[in-house]
């Protein structure tokens, strides 16, 4: 699908509706929809082969403002219907756009699906901790305690782990990335697309209007060197101002903890690798929670295999093979037939 | 008086060896006749199987169809199995049953009453007795006759003994034992021996009736022959052991062989077909008329899974199947693949259906073509999953939030299912619509011969996708359809967004004003209303096109309204019959047609759904004739209530 020749020529207004923006000023969607058109027309794939589609919630808006191809569909459903998309035509690029409500809440069992077959999408959660366009309530991503006019006394569930659910479910590549870090954002976005494979990635969304704050312990730009830790494939687990802090593993128990290269005899050597192909250390990484550790952004895990839609595709025409079509007429006398004279 | 055993079969078991030993072949394998049984010719008989679901009791009725298709009778099936896959053997609720109407004169229907039961177990004749004609023949397995399978089926006391069944003629025969002398010499277990009984009464029923045993001999070795020869070898020696017993054993009065004349068929090519199989190569057949490659997306559910496994074996038709996590999955999964260019199809059965609701209204609201194959079953909720009903013609017109007219189509037959898949789908990819095609279980499970027709002969309906920029938009129309034009995702210069939020006459762009709403809402009334010109007018099935009574049909009551309305016209009533494809939007004579009868009665599988959208949309006065007992009517039930229409 890349074309390399229109690739040149698209920017990120070609990518641009000419739908007006009905989000709340300041949402932390505007930083994402320029993000995306910026990573967009980096991919360059022709505006024509690109398909947004989405589900419900202020998220699920996304398409309209796309100038590509995009189906807002019901709560819920978009990765089901973005499946079909792909399965009828394999070449489309296609993206799915959701809220936390969306994609883990009513829409949980599709995304757990859609995941565990690695169908082809790239699949872009956009977590803020709280239902938006229904004013307010809480959300299956939000923190014990959130108060909310349906939870006036606090919220008393469990909150989900986005990556964590994803890696769960056979995700075969988990990503995260912050509304507020243009510069990162395009960079996993890219990754996400050029992962052959259902490829989600949870980008930290602020609401400004009902939820204000949710990622203050980590999101925030200047604090972020201290309360971020950036992943990269080969790379050190290395964060922090100063560039000393690190991650290791404390084999006594068996977990992560955070050291400081150059205190208590702590060598570079002590901080662990990442590597994106490795599915236990992901699912530690994906589970740091501020403040005792760096939130982990950037690609926690990447290891492809064959995607569903062409699997499908390759029975296809494995079929066609071994037994070629031979038109209606052979179909409908298939069974046992016998003729009246 | 005490019932009439015909025979005791301990003595009929050793006059069968000794006529097997003077008769078997030095092959040892293939019996010879003894000597010519003069058969006696009958028109049409019903006959039932019954026993364990895990008996084979549907296996056995479906090679007898086959044959008696090929023997060129005309016939109708009626398999009915417990929702239990394997109930506990000998048990009441673990009765599978299969029955089979055949005859040489048309058939229409499955049959009232059998003239033949054969009863594998205490339990397959407790359950199955009632139905059986006065008179009829009841074969049963004396073998399976035990203390304890008498105690689980609830008799006191053996029936075979207690005079119970007088108004019957009893036949009881050790099939069990005789069953596995028949294959003893191919090395199975007892056990495995035993699961021979079907192919036995098979090979009974084959000679009873006059059919060769070739067929199904070629169907086991190419079913088990490779893999498990022994199987093979046993189930074919106690299919011959069933024939031959029926050749040389010496029957009781009113036991013959009997033969049955072919039927008339028009000349042609003909294979039997249930409903599932006619429905997914029609539905194979519209997509190709209509130069489309199918998505079918689809969760399991009993009865509607069948068509999901047809088309999984038709991918090199340009068929993608998808088993979706859920009906919601399913049914989203196949707007999606309608959204990109393919003919989506989703199936289900009332349940599964109402959870795909929603989406098909976004369908709907979107305007894109949707195939939704409910193969209806008796309900509420979960309801007798394997049973029968036609419940859900209100959940297919009516059931979905605010005003979302749909285009809803009626099989009445298996073979017709087919027709009206094609149709399904010229009238979805036309008019932009979701169809639903109402089947049910009955239809989908029921096998008939249907005369293949000539593919060449269709006329095709070849889709054109919107691929020019000038003067697009998403939501312009076609002036004579009202369709709106469908765009390949990939097109360049025809990027569009659609979605489930109003969209504004013509561009589609989100809109909340009121008065685009009411626009939009009257289109897409008036798009589906329009297709009322599109189709045919009501037809006549029979009877004069006014008069006293005309009944009112849909769906798979067809064969018994025919039968009922040509018994009672034979016998000089007045009265007609109606059957209806078209559920909505309905033919455009049909409300003047009902009009020129005095009384209008609908015979439906549910409480009068019909009846009150008859009433509504042509305001008369149609009576309902109901039955939900997860049966189909039979034809004295529907004679009944015409005559009783008559006279009030």
């Amino acid at each position: 699908m890349n074309d390399s020749a229109t690739a040149a020529h698209l920017s990120a207004k070609d990518f641009t509706s000419d739908q007006e923006i009905r989000w709340c000023p300041g949402c932390g969607d505007y930083a994402i929809v320029k993000s995306v058109r910026k990573a967009l027309a980096e991919i360059g794939t022709p505006t024509e082969n690109v398909v947004f589609v989405s589900g419900i919630g202020c998220a699920a808006r996304f398409p309209y403002y796309m100038a590509t191809y995009g189906f807002h569909t019901i709560h819920g459903r978009a990765p089901a219907i973005a499946t079909g998309v792909k399965l009828a035509n394999p070449e489309l690029d296609v993206w799915v756009v959701g809220g936390d409500g969306d994609m883990l809440s009513i829409g949980g069992n599709h995304t757990l699906h859609v995941l565990r077959r690695n169908v082809d999408l790239n699949i872009l959660l956009f977590n803020n901790e709280i239902y938006g366009l229904t004013k307010g309530q809480y959300s299956p991503t939000s923190r014990e305690g959130t108060l909310s006019p349906s939870t006036p006394m606090g919220s008393l569930d469990h909150p989900v782990m986005a990556t964590s659910l994803a890696l769960g479910a056979g995700a075969r590549f988990v990503a995260r990335s912050v509304d507020t870090d243009q510069k990162h954002m395009p960079k996993v976005l890219t990754r996400a697309h050029d992962h052959k494979g259902a490829s989600f990635v949870e980008i930290f969304q602020n609401c400004i209007v009902y939820n204000d704050g949710a990622f203050s312990a980590f999101g925030e730009k200047k604090t972020a060197p201290d309360t971020q830790l950036h992943v990269e494939h080969g790379q050190p687990l290395i964060f922090g101002a100063s560039g000393n802090k690190g991650i290791r593993v404390n084999r006594d128990i068996l977990a992560l903890e955070v050291v400081t290269v150059g205190e208590n005899g702590i060598t570079l050597d002590d901080v662990l690798v990442h590597d994106e192909t490795n599915r236990t250390l992901a699912g530690w990484l994906a589970r740091m929670e501020a403040p005792e550790f760096p939130v982990a952004i950037g690609v926690l895990y990447c290891d492809p295999t064959e995607s569903y839609e062409a699997a499908v595709m390759r029975q296809i025409e494995e079929a066609k093979e071994k037994k070629p079509a031979k038109g209606l007429n052979s179909l409908l006398q298939s069974g046992h037939t016998w003729t009246v004279e | 008086m005490k019932s009439r055993p015909l025979r005791d079969f301990e003595s009929a078991r050793h006059f069968f060896r000794l006529s097997m030993e003077s008769c078997v072949s030095s092959d040892g394998n293939a019996a010879v006749k003894l000597a010519e049984v003069e058969r006696e010719e009958i028109d049409a008989v019903v006959v039932r199987f019954a026993g364990d679901s895990g008996d084979g009791i549907q296996l056995t009725g479906g090679r007898f169809a086959e044959t008696t298709a090929i023997a060129g009778q005309d016939l109708e099936t009626f398999p009915d199995f417990p929702a239990e896959i394997r109930a506990p053997i000998g048990t009441t609720y673990g009765v599978s049953a299969f029955q089979i109407n055949f005859g040489s004169g048309a058939i229409l229907t499955s049959g009232d009453a059998p003239d033949v039961l054969v009863a594998l177990n205490p339990a397959a004749l407790i359950v199955n007795i009632e139905e059986i004609k006065p008179g009829g023949l009841i074969i049963v397995d004396s073998g399976s006759f035990s203390a304890k399978n008498l105690q689980k089926a609830g008799y006191k006391a053996n029936p075979l003994e207690d005079g119970s069944l007088e108004k019957y003629r009893i036949f009881p025969i050790d099939i069990s034992r005789l069953t596995l002398e028949a294959v003893s010499g191919a090395e199975v277990s007892k056990r495995d021996g035993l699961r021979c009984k079907n192919m036995w009464t098979l090979g009974l029923i084959s000679w009873m009736y006059d059919r060769g045993l070739t067929r199904t001999t070629d169907w086991l070795d190419g079913k088990f022959g490779k893999s498990i020869p022994n199987v093979a070898k046993a189930n074919i020696a106690a299919l011959k052991a069933g024939h031959a017993f029926g050749e040389t054993a010496e029957m009781p009065d009113g036991v013959r062989g009997f033969t049955i004349q072919p039927a008339e068929f028009e000349p042609g090519v003909y294979c039997t077909v249930t409903g599932t199989e006619a429905t997914s190569w029609g539905l194979v057949t519209g997509a190709q008329l209509a130069g489309l490659k199918i998505t079918m997306c689809s969760y399991p559910i009993t009865p509607a899974s069948g068509v999901l496994h047809v088309l999984a074996r038709l991918k090199s038709y340009d068929v993608t199947t998808f088993q979706a996590e859920d009906e919601i999955a399913a049914v989203c999964a196949a707007i999606g693949a309608s959204y990109a260019g393919a003919l989506g199809v989703t199936s289900s059965s009332g349940p599964g259906i109402a959870l795909k609701t929603e989406a098909i209204g976004l369908a709907i609201a979107t305007e894109l073509p949707l195939i939704i194959v409910n193969t209806q079953r008796a309900g509420p909720s979960t309801g007798m999953p394997t049973k029968t009903e036609q419940s859900d013609l209100y959940l297919s017109v009516y059931g979905r939030n605010a005003d979302a007219p749909l285009v809803v189509l009626a099989a009445h037959s298996s073979a017709d299912s087919f027709d009206v898949a094609i149709e399904a789908v010229r009238l979805a990819t036309k008019y932009m619509t979701p169809v639903v095609i109402l089947s049910d279980t009955y239809i989908a499970n029921a096998a008939e011969p249907w005369r293949v027709p000539d593919a060449d002969h269709f006329e095709p309906f070849k889709v054109e996708f919107r691929t020019h920029s000038t003067g697009f938009q998403p939501f312009m129309r076609d002036s004579e359809t009202l369709a709106r034009p469908w765009v390949k995702p990939g097109t360049r210069g025809l990027e569009h967004r659609i979605g489930g939020l109003e969209r504004a006459y013509g561009s589609g762009n989100v809109s909340y004003d009121g008065e685009n709403h009411q626009r939009m809402t009257d289109v897409r009334f008036r798009k589906i209303e329009r297709i009322a010109d599109d189709i045919p007018l009501q037809a006549m099935e029979s009877g004069a096109d006014s008069g006293q009574l005309v009944v009112l049909g849909w769906g798979s009551t067809y064969g018994p309204i025919s039968s009922a309305v040509g018994h009672l016209r034979a016998d000089g009533k007045t009265v007609s019959h109606i059957h209806l494809r078209y559920i909505n939007p309905m033919p455009k004579n049909l409300g003047e047609l009902l009009a020129r009868f005095d009384k209008v009665l609908v015979p439906e599988m549910n409480m009068g759904q019909l009846t009150t959208m008859v009433r509504d949309r042509f305001m008369i006065e149609a009576q309902g004739l109901h039955k939900v007992t997860g049966k189909p009517f039979r034809i004295s039930e529907i004679e009944d209530g015409i005559r009783a229409s008559l006279e009030k």
